[in-house]
């Protein structure tokens, strides 16, 4: 028999509230071209991203710290694939644990030539030190920052 | 042997395929329903509440699903729940189910769901959705990319290779081959992972599960029930879950809690469920494991944190010798597992199935011989929330 279907596209429009301690690390971004973590009350870990209590202690974290730029990275891909809402490959992108960070903070990595895989994993291997790099025009985004080889 | 135990008396999988055209997300609710429901040798009246499997609404997309849900598992004026921990939700609302009967509340429950990710065309566009709108979601994250972060830092822990990942494949392949309910059933060689097209490095196309469709639904029962109705059954005697922290950048860095290149939760979860089945040695103790796995490298840290091997990373060792194929030491995923078939809201439920229908000694041509104890587990969200199962004959 013949069997039919139906299309349908969900767009949905949200406008999310940051809440007051991400506004703070984008606003500093926008404003100094800086990175900035939450010290945790108990641990003492920097936490990057930022946030208001530490899953660890439990506790609210009490003071800001300055981080990076320099750092080293901690995890990488290269995406070859197109997926339909993010952005067209190849790119890649990963995490860094920033100098003064106990945390690694996610971010694309620019400036590496994609072209042979292998070679790319090779110059972005887990250890390598990569500096962070602001864009002139910051919206206070994490679109803003990005993270280039040292 | 206490008299208190919660049994599984009926299983039914759809054949699990990309698309079903023939039918839309409750008639395949009701699909494998209707198979646990012969396979129990029951009828819906004996049913007393219903637990249902149903992961991101996005997926099928349809806004609470389990409201479509009711009819098809016969839920009118039945105590009624979904649960919901992303690709663990099979084996989660398996443990809700436990729950309810090992509680004293209910003595039969049916636990059951589907998914049709084959209809979704932007699969990952809905995960990267699980991501935190705050930080996280600008970023193009994704389950793919996610685990390929994994894998690398696998890879840098460990020496696991794209060889080792393309072995996994080539394992759950053969097995899947053996399996009629699996999705992707063509034995692959080695040089044909490698030569697939990369995805996310090191994860290339046959690194990847499928996006599937179709239902799981599973009958559990108390053991008086079981004993008084004369009915066969297989026993649930671990149930456990474990979650860890949502970030994936507090995985790694300093002194970490977790460590994002295994699955420390997983492993916390397998040892809850491994102390309350008395398993001490599980690498002695346990015949059979269907760990989920949805891209061939995560199978390395499921299988260390079901401690079926030595010390984390000996995985890659093992399975080069063949201990984890049909046929070797402790078979690991002999339906083919998740890497070849991934129903989202019923894949942890699929694992629990083949689990309990290998130590039933019902699994057919993909049977473990002499399996009598044999384990499952899910993985669900940012590969933060994990449930484990043991299960014996």
């Amino acid at each position: 028999m013949e069997l039919l279907g139906r299309q349908e596209v969900w767009s949905i429009t949200y406008d999310h509230a940051l809440g007051e301690t991400a506004s703070s690390f984008y606003t500093r971004i926008r404003d100094e071209a800086a990175i900035y973590g939450r010290r945790s009350a108990g641990s003492g870990k920097v936490m990057v991203p930022p946030r208001s209590f530490s899953d660890e202690t439990l506790l609210p974290t009490e003071e800001w710290v300055k981080v990076g730029p320099g750092g080293k990275i901690e995890a990488f891909t290269m995406v070859y694939e197109a997926f339909k809402n993010l952005p067209p490959p190849p790119y890649a992108f990963g995490y860094v644990l920033l100098d003064g960070a106990d945390t690694a903070l996610g971010g694309y990595f620019k400036g590496v030539d994609l072209s042979d895989p292998a070679a790319a994993a090779e110059k972005l291997k887990i250890g390598t030190r990569v500096t962070t790099k602001f864009a002139e025009e910051r919206k206070g985004e994490m679109l803003d920052f990005w993270f280039e080889l040292a | 042997m206490s008299g208190d135990r919660v049994g599984i008396i009926g299983i039914g999988q759809s054949a699990f395929r990309a698309r079903r055209d023939d039918a839309n997300y409750p008639e395949l609710v009701r699909e494998a329903v209707v198979m646990a429901m012969a396979d129990a040798k029951m009828d819906f009246d004996a049913i007393e509440a219903v637990v249902y499997s149903l992961s991101p609404d996005a997926m099928v997309g349809i806004g609470n699903a389990e409201r479509l849900g009711v009819d098809a598992v016969g839920g009118r004026m039945k105590p009624f729940l979904r649960i919901n921990t992303g690709g663990a939700t099979g084996i989660s609302a398996t443990a809700a189910a436990y729950y309810h009967v090992a509680s004293g509340a209910f003595d039969v429950v049916l636990t059951a769901g589907a998914d049709k990710v084959g209809e979704c065309g932007d699969s990952q566009s809905v995960l990267n959705k699980i991501w935190d709108p705050s930080y996280e979601r600008p970023l193009p994250l994704g389950t793919i990319n996610m685990l390929a972060m994994s894998g690398v830092r696998y890879m840098q822990q460990y020496g696991m290779t794209e060889v080792d990942m393309a072995r996994v494949t080539v394992k759950n392949r053969r097995h899947a081959s053996l399996n009629h309910n699996a999705h992707l059933r063509k034995p692959v060689t080695i040089d044909e992972v490698l030569d697939s097209r990369i995805i996310s490095w090191p994860i290339k196309l046959l690194d990847c599960c499928p996006q599937s469709t179709g239902g799981a639904a599973l009958v559990l029962a108390s053991e008086k029930y079981i004993r008084d109705n004369h009915l066969d059954a297989v026993w649930i005697t671990g149930v456990a879950h474990t979650a860890e922290t949502y970030w994936m950048g507090d995985r790694m860095g300093n002194n970490p809690t977790a460590e994002h290149s295994g699955a420390h939760a997983l492993a916390r979860s397998f040892e809850r469920s491994y102390k309350m089945a008395g398993i001490k040695d599980p690498m002695k103790q346990v015949h059979v494991a269907e760990l989920y796995a949805p891209f061939s490298n995560t199978e390395y840290h499921a299988i260390d944190s079901a401690r079926l091997c030595g010390r984390n990373g000996e995985s890659i060792q093992r399975l080069r010798d063949g201990e984890y194929e049909l046929g070797g030491r402790i078979p690991v995923n002999p339906s083919g597992g998740t890497l070849c078939t991934n129903a989202i809201a019923v894949t942890a439920m699929a694992r629990v199935a083949e689990t309990a229908l290998q130590v039933w000694g019902r699994a057919g041509a993909h049977q473990v011989e002499g399996a009598r104890v044999g384990i499952a587990s899910g993985n669900g969200g940012d590969h933060q929330i994990f449930g484990t199962m043991v299960i014996e004959a």
